[in-house]
């Protein structure tokens, strides 16, 4: 089967029904292997059990950029290639993607209890996740706000490229205003290197959180997909009925 | 010179307007699109129009400039007027004589063409209905284009305009141009009828 | 060039005439920075500290607000169609617009910025640095305003969603505009990096912004 067959909505919900439960069940084996090995994990001396808070934390946080970036491809499919599949790709993303940044945003804010004393600081990190958030939301709202599917994706999708632009920027903005307004002494998260006792399960755990990443995405492709099929048989059918 | 469209097919919003249609027209000829609500003829000019992309199919205007795309050399009339009531009439005709580029005529002259040579200085948001739509047809004549895509042209026109419309219609085929027209009502020049079936 | 030059002129004599549109940004701009004072309390130390800040939420709401109908007015009386068959790059056409809108819409801001300056207890100093960053920044919010300005169209509607869709693009332009003002009042740091970053992030949004405001109109339409 070639790449131009997966085109095909068909084809796709075919071989994704055949693929799906194959990748649930590695992605509940990984994540059960990465849960014991974080929990088998040393404490760290300085920081104690809430260390990790990491193993959970630092997948999500790379999640939320890598959707991003799976979304930008997918919006580049839509304006470039006009794929017939890159729309519903980067539409069954958004809300993943979202959903992990907020996990980011949690996990970081539990992790950072513990050492600032508040379950909020500005620090650089967790202020350019929450823009991200937020970034992420705003796509949902752009998404929902428009009845047609192809032409919210077009809007989608410019908006989509313009954020990728602008992420690293407003990264650097922040990390900037980070450094103006506090002294370096602040504890930055993710600090020093990693021993290996930390390393392996950190890296079972990110592999994990991918794979849960891409199961949900192929699932809530495979809904949108129906989702649309669903509504252009409500339109014939309401069609039918005016030409009754 | 001859616009033709072949297998064009047009989705809007998931539902399919028309599909498998050709048109084509050739210098001096007219062609009138004619059909029921919601069979698409609206759509049509807006995909030759180049403002709908087609999901399949092509236009092509052979003897044109090639360089140019076909909506760069067409008018487009559609049911909004495209004037600024803030403007003067003279204003908004200048406006779009500049912007639109290419061959172009005084728009002083075009004014007295279209009978609104009293109300040159006038601010648009003064005009009536017909006043309006006479004011538009005058951007046909401002700058030269050898594709007239007009949708309902002679809605709000009085019996006077729709005379005064027909003569600049039958001068633009005589100087080899190209009408294509959305309607209900007959042009009132020689045509050619291409009609667009029901809704499926 | 006629093309776009009759196109930035007609869109400022529209601003101009329209109810005076572009001076509603400005009186806008005016009534938020007069509020201030009344959240914060009337204490001069404090709204001189916050001044800069204050001016430049400002400008950059009212820049937003204006934003609004940059296309949806073209797109509502039918020209937008026409601007969008013309000869003249859909990219230029739009640039020229949002250039149109600044001059109308942004400069006058700006001008506004040392009367205001007064009512908040900026120093000339203060006054001439937070005036000459909005110069260099207001630019940068107007051509990422424009995106959601053109996004606005295929919507159907602007307002709360296009804010919600712009403001975060702009918080480097507000990091950046507010630092380099708050670095020419009180240091440490030198007024030039944060100016010359503000610069650049107007040049990028001078390319992105036209780009991908035209790409969202151009099968926008329906």
């Amino acid at each position: 089967m070639s790449l131009i067959d997966l085109a095909n909505p068909t084809k796709f919900l075919a071989l994704t029904a055949r693929v799906l439960p194959w990748l649930a069940g590695a992605t509940v084996i990984l994540l059960l292997i990465g849960l014991y090995q974080s929990a088998m994990a040393p404490d760290d001396y300085q920081q104690g059990a809430t260390v990790k808070i990491m193993f959970i934390h630092v997948p999500n946080a790379w999640l939320s950029m890598f959707v991003w970036g799976i979304m930008s491809i997918a919006s580049l499919g839509t304006l470039v290639w006009r794929h017939p599949l890159a729309d519903v790709a980067a539409k069954a993303a958004a809300p993943i993607g979202a959903a992990f940044t907020f996990l980011a945003l949690v996990t970081g804010s539990l992790w950072g209890r513990p050492m600032w004393g508040t379950y909020w600081e500005w620090d650089a990190r967790l202020t350019s996740v929450l823009i991200l958030f937020l970034m992420y939301l705003g796509l949902i709202a752009l998404w929902r706000a428009v009845e047609d599917p192809s032409r919210a994706a077009r809007a989608a999708a410019v908006l989509t490229l313009v954020g990728a632009i602008n992420i690293p920027i407003i990264k650097f903005s922040v990390d900037w205003w980070n450094t103006l307004h506090q002294p370096a002494s602040v504890i930055r998260m993710g600090g020093p290197t990693l021993d290996n006792a930390f390393l392996i399960p950190l890296l079972i755990m990110a592999i994990a959180f991918s794979l849960l990443f891409i199961t949900l995405h192929l699932a809530a492709m495979r809904n949108e997909i129906l989702r649309r099929r669903v509504r252009s048989l409500q339109m014939m059918q309401a069609n039918q009925q005016r030409a009754a | 010179m001859r616009l033709s469209g072949k297998d064009l097919r047009c989705v809007r919003g998931g539902r399919e307007v028309f599909a498998g249609l050709g048109f084509a027209a050739s210098s001096g000829e007219a062609l009138a699109i004619t059909g029921p609500n919601g069979s698409g003829k609206t759509s049509l000019l807006r995909v030759i129009a180049g403002l709908l992309v087609p999901s399949d199919g092509s236009i092509a205007l052979d003897g044109g400039e090639a360089e140019l795309t076909v909506a760069e050399q067409a008018h487009y009339l559609g049911h909004r007027d495209a004037l600024k009531p803030a403007l003067s009439v003279l204003e908004n005709l200048s406006f779009w004589r500049d912007f639109l580029g290419g061959e172009a005529d005084d728009a002083g002259r075009c004014l007295t063409l279209v009978g609104l040579d009293h109300a040159t200085h006038l601010p648009a948001a003064y005009l009536s209905a017909g006043q309006r739509r006479r004011l538009s047809i005058a951007r046909l004549l401002v700058a030269r284009r050898p594709v007239w895509l007009l949708d309902e042209p002679t809605s709000a026109l009085d019996t006077k305009g729709q005379d005064l419309f027909v003569g600049l219609m039958r001068d633009h085929l005589a100087n080899g141009g190209i009408v294509i027209a959305a309607t209900h009502t007959p042009l009132g020049i020689d045509v050619r009828e291409m009609r667009m079936g029901a809704a499926p | 060039m006629t093309a776009l030059s009759a196109l930035i002129r007609r869109d400022i004599r529209i601003a101009l005439r329209v109810g005076g549109g572009a001076l509603i940004g400005v009186l806008f701009f005016l009534t938020v920075t007069v509020l201030m004072p009344f959240a914060v309390g009337p204490d001069l130390a404090l709204l001189s500290r916050l001044g800069p800040a204050i001016l430049w939420l400002g400008a950059l709401l009212a820049s937003l607000l204006t934003l609004d109908r940059l296309f949806t007015a073209d797109h509502e009386d039918g020209s937008l169609d026409l601007i969008v068959m013309s000869r003249t790059p859909l990219e230029l056409a739009c640039a020229a617009k949002a250039l149109a809108h600044w001059l109308a819409a942004g400069l006058p801001l700006i001008v506004a910025t040392p009367a205001l300056g007064l009512l908040l207890n900026l120093d000339g100093t203060a006054t001439v640095a937070v005036a000459l960053t909005l110069l260099a920044g207001t630019p940068a919010l107007t051509f990422t305003g424009m995106i959601g300005a053109a996004l606005a169209v295929t919507l159907h509607r602007g307002g709360l969603l296009l804010a919600v869709l712009v403001l975060p693009l702009s918080i480097p332009v507000l990091i950046f505009g507010v630092a380099a003002s708050q670095a020419a009042i009180t240091g440490p740091m030198s007024f030039g990096t944060p100016f010359s970053i503000l610069c650049a992030l107007s040049l990028v949004s001078f390319v992105v912004g036209p780009f991908a405001a035209a790409a969202s109109l151009r099968h926008g339409l329906d």
